[in-house]
């Protein structure tokens, strides 16, 4: 069978499956459409919350960050899983016992200031569209190269599939569908994983493969990745490049940005109780593991493979010829992404052939990061389903985290801003509809965005892990386990936090993203060796510093509210509550 | 609700807790994996040193767990002090 028609029979069927779920899913109340009526089995939700969290960076980037990263990017491992235990200690169980549906309430109800949850609904509606282009853009490069139809048809389509499960269905719909979703994209992940573990140490579980010996060298497989890549003059995989201080900061930021986007805190609302907050945190943690674990093998062992297809003959021996390229089956891969301009060959030289090198003047091949697990599996030669099972899976890993913003996005518009703010008094059926609207609309803006991404979008997601860090994680915190923070104190921080860290980014990538408006590059930071991207550390804790002594130098918070942080540090009573 | 002085105790424990467990998960991320892997670079495994195998493998594996025994040791802690739904 044609790998066009492979491609379209598994992408078709998984497609089928998530409408067949959102007619199934119908969300009849508010409380299903916000929280999926609190229904949800914690090990199912740690599930969909993994396919919520892993996007399309997590599929498609984050393996090849690290191919070519190497140790460097083990901040990404540490820093997108060590978030789980920050959320399932100090955030999940409390916000879960609170009982409402948004994250800006929670920050507009503890800190009894509608300017507080104003602040939050900013940060939440920026971090999340900002996110969701990546996300947008990702389903039409997945499209546009496996199902030969044009980027912008990709996105319709993918934004169709959306809007039937998550505006029928809000957080019930989506939750199931992410379940599937999630099936999905770690069997597309694993099963090549597997195979090229087989391949190039014999060890059928991609992480102990990638601490075993190499088949073709009898040396450790890191061993001989390493040899080979210092060899040909690039940059060490085993040794730190980043200054210490870096590093240690991008870690911490991805952390607590990680445990402070509302999209993921949202997910554990959907709990029956508080000890399944805490437990599904965990579930979650097991089921983005299994991807995570699974990303430094495919990393290296993909490294390993490309340098070894443009060095068939060894380090020193003759390259890959050019004329090889263009005829030989097993490299109809090159050229496929070739097409897409995401790979890029030039006989600079003109020695027919190609050379693979760390020297940038003498090198002739560029790889983006993105290829590496895309065209993972043509590269090793494996068959035709597994490749077709990889689009599928990158399509789910998108759509999943597409939803999951959206939902976030639409229920602070519906639930925070227009129950919230203009009309209090709206029904119950009044607000289920302004959900949906908002949902549709929010889909509309995010698929335009898709369609004509702004040219920063890939820098942008900095700026949403900078502002869940440096704003929205410091006030849960601080919220729960003070109660002497108060109104003041908290907006303060808040503003502080996010304004330190947004001038920080905009000083290194450019006034609003502008090019050329930026006084200083990440190459060559401000502030010792802090680069923009690792700034929301420095912003949060700015946040805690502002916080605390704002709130000591002002009044105590009403008895009320330090009520409400005694009732939410207990588990007992959250049955109860429903959100009104 | 249980009353004041059970479930400050109840809180105080739970600090506790979470005071040990983030001890923990900051040594085997932060500590072994970036600030002390110069000083773990003599113990060798499968090709590189034990910093790198924190760094890519080990912390996430040790995650996992802290979160399981937090959630375990606080239902625990939540039937004691009275406070279990």
């Amino acid at each position: 069978m044609e790998q066009f028609t492979l491609n379209l029979l598994i992408v078709g069927a998984t497609f089928a499956l998530y409408i067949g779920i959102a007619i199934w899913a119908r969300a009849g109340s508010t409380a299903e459409f916000y929280a999926a009526n609190r229904g949800i089995h914690p090990v199912m939700n740690g599930m969909a919350t993994g396919a919520d969290w892993m996007s399309a960076a997590s599929f498609i980037s984050m393996a090849g960050l690290i191919a070519f990263g190497g140790y460097d990017s083990s901040a990404y491992l540490m820093g997108w899983t060590g978030g789980y235990v920050l959320l399932a200690m100090l955030l999940a169980p409390y916000l879960r016992k609170f009982g409402k549906f948004t994250v800006p309430e929670f920050i507009g109800d503890r800190f009894y200031s509608p300017t507080a949850r104003l602040v939050a609904v900013i940060c939440l509606i920026v971090a999340s569209v900002t996110y969701v282009i990546g996300q947008m853009t990702g389903v039409g490069v997945a499209f546009s190269r496996f199902l030969e139809v044009k980027a912008s048809t990709g996105l319709y389509i993918g934004a169709a599939i959306v809007f039937m499960y998550a505006v029928l269905g809000g957080m019930k719909g989506i939750t199931y569908t992410q379940v599937a979703q999630y099936v999905v994209l770690i069997t597309a992940y694993t099963i090549p994983a597997v195979f090229i573990s087989l391949q190039l140490t014999g060890n059928p579980i991609p992480p102990l493969g990638l601490f075993s010996e190499a088949k073709s060298s009898g040396q450790p497989l890191l061993a001989t990745l390493e040899g080979l890549v210092t060899d040909l003059g690039f940059k060490s995989y085993l040794n730190q490049a980043d200054t210490t201080l870096n590093m240690f900061l991008f870690t911490v930021s991805l952390m607590i940005g990680t445990a402070g986007l509302p999209h993921v805190i949202i997910r554990f609302f959907t709990v029956p109780k508080v000890a399944d907050a805490r437990s599904s945190a965990g579930w979650a943690l097991v089921f983005i593991a299994l991807l995570y674990l699974t990303a430094p093998a495919v990393a290296a062992m993909a490294r390993l493979n490309l340098i070894n297809t443009f060095h068939p003959n060894g380090v020193g021996g003759e390259t890959l010829a050019l004329e090889q390229i263009q005829t030989d089956e097993k490299l109809d891969w090159v050229r496929n992404w070739e097409k897409t301009g995401l790979l890029k060959f030039e006989d600079k030289n003109g020695d027919g052939k190609i050379s693979y090198v760390g020297d940038k003047d003498a090198n002739e091949l560029t790889v983006n990061n993105d290829i590496m697990v895309l065209a993972n599996p043509e590269i090793a030669n494996l068959p035709g389903w597994v490749i077709a099972l990889v689009a599928a899976g990158g399509l789910a890993a998108a759509l999943s985290t597409a939803a999951g913003l959206l939902l976030a996005i639409s229920s602070a518009i519906s639930h925070d801003l227009i129950k919230g703010q203009l009309n209090p008094n709206i029904s119950e059926k009044g607000e289920l509809m302004a959900a949906r609207v908002s949902m549709a609309v929010a889909i509309a803006v995010a698929t335009y965005l898709g369609l004509n991404p702004p040219g920063f979008a890939a820098q942008t997601v900095a700026l949403a892990f900078g502002l869940a860090a440096s704003s929205i994680f410091p006030a849960l915190m601080m919220g729960i386990f003070s109660k002497r923070v108060n109104n003041k104190g908290a907006v303060m921080g808040m503003l502080a936090g996010l304004g330190v860290t947004l001038v920080y980014i905009f000083l290194h990538k450019g006034w609003f993203f502008i090019p050329e408006t930026n006084s200083f590059s990440d190459a060559d930071p401000l502030l010792l060796s802090i680069k923009s991207t690792s700034f929301g550390a420095v912003g949060a804790l700015i946040n805690f510093i502002v916080a605390y002594v704002v709130s000591n130098a002002t009044e105590e918070p009403p008895v009320e509210v330090q009520e409400l942080v005694e009732s939410i540090r207990i588990p007992r009573g959250a049955g109860a509550a429903t959100g009104h | 609700m249980a009353d004041k002085s059970s479930s400050n105790a109840y809180w105080a424990a739970n600090i506790r807790l979470i005071k040990i467990c983030l001890a923990i998960w900051f040594i085997v991320s932060f500590g072994f994996g970036i600030l002390l892997r110069p000083m773990l670079a003599g113990i060798k495994i499968g090709g590189t040193d034990l910093g790198f195998w924190f760094a890519q493998q080990g912390s996430i594996i040790v995650f996992l767990v802290l979160i399981f025994v937090y959630a375990a040791r606080m239902n625990k802690l939540d039937r004691e002090h009275g406070v279990d739904e």
